[in-house]
């Protein structure tokens, strides 16, 4: 009797939560639903759940030159990526396996600089721009974005450097390694994963960032949170279009995002663990 | 905690040597770290400087050769700005209710999640999306088909007619920030459930502790640190809110949902005042400081940040 009834409630605790999470992602869903729209359906009251779906919103959104937005966002993401890593792995190497006398004081540091509000340095930043000529310039992008994840990416790498034995690191000093080897063939295998969890995460802030890019740049650098502005104005009238726009604007991220799920976990919690 | 267990190392004495050739020991420590500080120095620290310079000086940018020193003219304006001190409490009431909702249900959906079932994959998908979705696509996607007052889903499925962003716009925005950010609190506060010990649980039951017992007991002291890290990495993303305001209320109506990057944003680009943006700038930067000293003070106490310093 226990049992079934345990088993009952079991089953009800299952359902509940399949409920809570799709009603929770229904504004996703909806998008999806929504992108594949005629306008006239799109808006209307009450929602339209059947409909003859169409793929001429994506073919519009397409045609209002979405391409290179799309272009520019992975350009930024990826170099940015790449920059923060090339730049915080020896950091993290510095502040963990062979650790410096002011290690708490530069990851401090590095923290603390994520606690400064970006909008404070937005002025200076548009003028330096200005005057490098890099106003509407990708490379300002780039070099914003890493300096926005690095910090972050510091901390979590420094974690999961702590989790390299130190004999390991000593066996390879002794057979006169020197650093890159050492890096490479030693620390590099054990670190990976959790290099790809970091380079993960600043991936996800790259491409969702908005502030910066809004500022900064329009129509030859614009990211694709850029193109989204663009539908602030024709509000109510093409939700279709704007489903479409944010569904492809998002899908990089989200299809990264779902497969690589369990670095994001392991990266985030690194650094509640050490 | 693990790591508790490792015997303690005997002191090394380090072999006396040249001065000099220490002091080059030392710095060839610190050079892999060098780049990555010189550049954050450079990207973040340099512009926050000028700021500050901008600051004391009245500068408007309509108006060339305009600029001059001021002293503190900018920051008296500040605090006597009624704009100011109502985007300073839409600031912290949107900050301290975004990020305690947002792990609340972030703790509920773990709890839900801390289990095996059917389709446990999938829910986790499901819930991680709204994090994975462009913030930007998620305000105007809530603006419209959830909050439009004639053809939003929010009053349809309420049966009810109200303009949510007219009538309730920081309520609204707190809503889509909330929803983004939930999923990030699931994910560290499941992480950290998965940490937990089962011998350590399964003994708590043997023991005859009760669900909520083991729970209040056991679990939440066990959780404690991945909450704190949760309610600091959102509240440095939370209280930096832009996009959400932007897009889905420009502030308005009035400046009821004004918080203070939209305003120094508004300031700078819409004023032209640069002066005065970055007397707000810099205060919201001491501000942010005072608060900071504290949550890192507990971040280093709970993470024992000396651990791996030899």
């Amino acid at each position: 009797m226990a049992a079934k009834t345990n088993r009952l409630g079991r089953g009800a605790l299952t359902a509940l939560t399949w409920v809570i999470a799709l009603l929770f992602v229904f504004p996703v869903i909806w998008m999806v639903v929504t992108s594949f729209k005629h306008e006239v359906d799109a808006a209307t009251d009450p929602p339209k759940f059947a409909f003859s779906p169409t793929l001429e919103q994506f073919t519009t959104i397409l045609d209002r030159g979405f391409l290179p937005y799309l272009a520019n966002s992975a350009f930024v993401t990826v170099v940015s990526t790449l920059l923060v890593l090339l730049l915080g792995v020896p950091a993290a190497y510095a502040l963990s396996l062979a650790p410096i006398k002011q290690t708490s004081n530069a990851l401090g540091f590095f923290l603390s600089t994520k606690m400064l509000p970006i909008v404070a340095a937005i002025i200076p930043l548009y003028v330096i721009s200005q005057n490098l000529g890099m106003l509407d310039n990708v490379w300002a992008l780039v070099v914003l974005y890493a300096g926005m994840n690095l910090p972050l990416a510091v901390w979590m790498m420094r974690s999961f450097f702590l989790e390299v034995p130190t004999e390991m690191i000593e066996a390879a000093r002794v057979d006169g390694a020197t650093l890159p080897t050492l890096l490479y063939r030693v620390v590099l295998p054990v670190v990976a994963p959790g290099i790809a969890a970091t380079a993960l995460i600043c991936v996800i802030f790259s491409w969702t960032e908005f502030f910066y890019a809004v500022n900064l740049t329009a129509a030859q650098a614009g990211t694709v949170p850029v193109f989204l502005v663009g539908f602030i104005t024709s509000e109510g009238l093409f939700w279709a279009q704007l489903s479409a726009a944010a569904l492809l604007a998002s899908l990089p991220v989200m299809i990264v995002g779902w497969i690589a799920q369990n670095h994001l976990v392991r990266g985030l919690s690194m650094g509640a663990v050490k | 905690m693990t790591t508790l267990a490792e015997a303690p190392q005997a002191p090394e004495k380090p072999p006396a040597r040249p001065r000099a050739q220490e002091r080059s020991a030392a710095w060839r420590r610190r050079a892999p770290l060098l780049p990555a500080l010189i550049f954050t120095i450079a990207v973040t620290q340099i512009p926050f400087l000028v700021t500050v310079f901008n600051s004391f000086q009245s500068w408007n940018m309509v108006r060339p050769g305009s600029q001059h020193f001021v002293g503190f003219d900018n920051y008296v304006d500040v605090f006597t700005d009624s704009v100011f001190l109502q985007a300073l409490l839409n600031t912290v009431t949107l900050t301290v209710v975004c990020v305690f909702v947002a792990m609340l249900l972030g703790l509920g959906l773990a709890l839900l999640l801390d289990r095996a079932f059917l389709g446990r994959g999938i829910v986790r998908t499901l819930l991680i999306t709204p994090f994975l979705i462009l913030p930007a696509a998620g305000a105007l996607l809530w603006k419209t088909t959830m909050f439009d007052p004639s053809y939003g889903l929010l009053n349809w499925a309420l049966g009810i007619e109200v303009d949510w962003l007219s009538d309730y716009p920081l309520a609204a925005v707190m809503a889509q920030i909330t929803w983004q950010w939930t999923p990030f609190m699931m994910l560290l506060i499941l992480a950290g459930l998965q940490a937990q010990s089962r011998e350590v649980l399964e003994a708590a039951q043997v023991d005859g502790a009760g669900r909520w017992r083991t729970f209040v007991s056991i679990t939440l002291p066990q959780l404690s640190r991945y909450l704190q890290l949760a309610v600091l990495l959102g509240a440095i993303y939370i209280v930096n809110s832009f996009d959400a305001i932007y897009l889905m209320t420009q502030g308005g109506p009035g400046t009821a949902s004004t918080n203070l990057p939209y305003y120094i944003y508004q300031r700078a680009f819409e004023g032209f005042d640069v002066g005065q943006s970055s007397a707000m700038g810099v205060v919201v930067v001491i501000m942010t400081l005072i608060v900071a000293t504290f949550a890192l003070r507990l971040m280093f106490r709970t993470f024992d940040v000396s651990r791996g310093v030899k």
